[in-house]
């Protein structure tokens, strides 16, 4: 049987690791882009698979292998800029003008933590508004890997991005997970 | 009959260059386009290489109609109704997999992979050995054509061959599915299919893709934050001429991209650079010395389009209501190709196109928009103009198939667009 170690948590950790993942949330909401960007490691890698439908038996192909399949995104800290970058046009038509976004982020779970790294499971929940009355409701799992860069400070240098949806129930994937 | 006929004529006056809003919401119209387009034309299902193996199977759409793509215990490609002959539950459940047989969840009737009834509960008992089996299997397309690894198939036995429906579309297709070097079909879908809706009509992607080079602008954002693999613009184009063209009577439309002189595609990932530098001087090889070309968007009549290089895709406009479409990319790749040049494009062409894809996000914004603009009383009296190129004759081009509307970018033509509502109407009349 699973053990659920509860004895193990640092709670000064966990507690680090939610105020980050807090404040990172905050400043994508208050589309603070470029300071975002500053949360990232140069090397990070940011997925979103997609999910297929399948039997049982067939488990281990629900979810698209970033690697080799195609993902909902696939990104490095290049094509993030990228996409920052076109926000900022002004002109991007699909975040022109801006959704109203917020970010609720919950369930924290760290483990694996060594002095330099920490992993941390969450669970989402977003509310995007668009325009008049366009409303998407994104839900689903991440996965963060995050590097101490200073005793203050950490960044995210991979996060792994589970939307509970196989068709995408949204117009587009405009905003940042 | 006539009235519908007069009523469509007016609808789409392709004389005056103008086209009723009433064909992009009207759930009539929308209702006789399942019947006259969707029933009766080539629809593209899948590919092979999504079921290698015996007892493979993909599940796709045609029109609003979920199809098995399945390949059976000998090998054999099969494309059936997923539905169960006794209550017409979905006898497959799943996006793909692999399975000796199809099962009914609801009563239990079974299939083979060929579609064939083998299993009725109580078949004895129950239906005291009367019912023939032979004669409820699953039902299958009329015409299944593999065309270079591609599937495609359609529910109308007199319906033409795929080859000769293609026409002169032939060519631009090849584009998307021979290997870069020129070799017949060497392309294969990558794992992972983007689908998603959103609130257009299908119409819009399809007229999209047939060509509409005029919405250049729409993205300039995405221009401006330069995602194109050489660092500038969204993708390769500087150099190349561009060429659009319609094939009268099809309804397809196409676009060639022609490269002058030096190749420079992929500068910032040189190992793809490499790939294509090799891959084309291997091209050239086989056909001679003429100049690289490379496919640009397209769309095959109805709802099926291409873009041959940047990205390398297959677009499918999967209608749901005369007001909504279930969009579905399949990205393509050079079987042969090294993973790590693999690795680069995929990860390109999501970024260019798909609900996440910086440039595709704001057509999607677009049509959307277009299509709402599609409903008002006073709206819907006014047409939308098809006029951009209107008249405008071009000679044709030695290098590639179809009549030429476009042959510049800096003047675009809705000539391919103007030839796809054509077909559109033709069919919705009846003819052939």
């Amino acid at each position: 049987m699973p053990s659920i170690p509860t004895k193990a948590i640092d709670i000064d950790l966990l507690k680090e690791v939610e105020q980050f993942l807090f404040h990172e949330a905050e400043l994508l909401d208050e589309r603070r882009f470029d300071d975002w960007l500053e949360l990232l490691t140069d090397d990070v890698q940011y997925v979103m698979p997609i999910s297929r439908s399948v039997s049982a038996a067939a488990r281990g192909s629900e979810i698209t292998h970033a690697g080799r399949e195609v993902c909902w995104f696939d990104d490095d800290k290049t094509t993030l800029a990228q996409r920052v970058r076109q926000i900022n046009t002004g002109e991007h038509w699909a975040e022109e003008p801006a959704s109203r976004v917020c970010r609720l982020i919950t369930n924290v779970q760290i483990s694996a933590p060594s002095a330099s790294e920490v992993t941390a499971r969450d669970r989402f929940l977003i509310y995007q508004n668009r325009l008049e009355t366009d409303q998407t409701f994104f839900v689903g799992r991440r996965e963060s890997l995050l590097r101490r860069v200073d005793e203050r400070r950490l960044q995210i240098a991979r996060r792994t991005i589970w939307l509970s949806q196989s068709v995408l129930l949204a117009q587009n994937l405009s905003i940042f997970f | 009959m006539d009235a519908l006929k007069h009523s469509l004529q007016e609808m789409v006056d392709l004389k005056r260059g103008m086209i009723s809003r009433k064909l992009f919401s009207d759930p009539d119209l929308y209702q006789l386009e399942q019947e006259k387009i969707f029933a009766r034309n080539w629809l593209f299902v899948g590919h092979e290489s999504l079921i290698p193996s015996p007892g493979d199977f993909f599940t796709s759409y045609m029109g609003e109609e979920s199809v098995i793509l399945a390949r059976d215990k000998a090998g054999k490609i099969h494309v059936m109704l997923n539905s169960c002959r006794h209550r017409g539950t979905r006898v497959c459940r799943y996006d793909q997999g692999n399975t000796a047989a199809f099962y009914c969840s609801y009563h239990g009737w079974s299939y083979d992979t060929a579609g064939r009834l083998i299993g009725v509960p109580h078949y004895q008992e129950g239906y005291e050995g009367q019912l023939d089996r032979s004669r409820w299997g699953l039902i299958e397309v009329a015409q299944l054509a593999n065309y270079k690894g591609s599937i495609w198939a359609t529910w109308d036995a007199s319906a033409p061959s795929f080859l000769d429906y293609l026409g002169g579309m032939k060519f631009y297709l090849d584009l998307a599915l021979d290997s870069s070097d020129g070799g017949e079909g060497g392309s294969e879908v990558i794992g992972g299919i983007q689908k998603w809706i959103v609130a257009s009509n299908w119409k819009f992607g399809a007229e999209n893709f047939c060509v509409d080079h005029y919405h250049n602008p729409s993205h300039r954002s995405v221009d401006l934050a330069a995602i194109g693999p050489s660092g500038k613009g969204r993708r390769d184009i500087e150099g190349m001429r561009i060429i659009d063209v319609t094939f009268p009577g099809l309804g397809h439309g196409a676009c060639a991209r022609i490269s002058g002189g030096d190749l420079a595609v992929f500068a910032n990932y040189p190992p793809v650079a490499h790939y294509f530098k090799r891959a084309y001087a291997e091209r050239q090889r086989h056909h001679g010395d003429r100049p690289a070309i490379w496919g640009g968007p397209g769309t095959i009549f109805p709802n099926a389009s291409l873009q041959g290089f940047q990205p390398r895709t297959i677009a499918l406009w999967h209608p749901r209501g005369p007001l909504q479409t279930e969009i579905w990319r399949f990205y393509l790749v050079d079987r042969e190709a090294p993973e790590e040049v693999k690795n680069i494009l995929r990860r390109y062409f999501v970024r260019y196109a798909g609900p996440s894809g910086m440039t595709e996000q704001d057509d999607m914004e677009n049509w959307r928009t277009a299509t709402e603009a599609t409903r008002g009383v006073i709206a819907s009296r006014y047409p939308f103009n098809y006029q951009l190129g209107f008249g405008r004759q071009l000679p044709s081009d030695p290098l590639i198939p179809g009549v030429v509307v476009m042959q510049d970018l800096s003047a675009p033509s809705e000539g391919a667009q103007r030839g796809f509502y054509a077909r559109w109407l033709q069919l919705m009349n009846n003819g052939d």
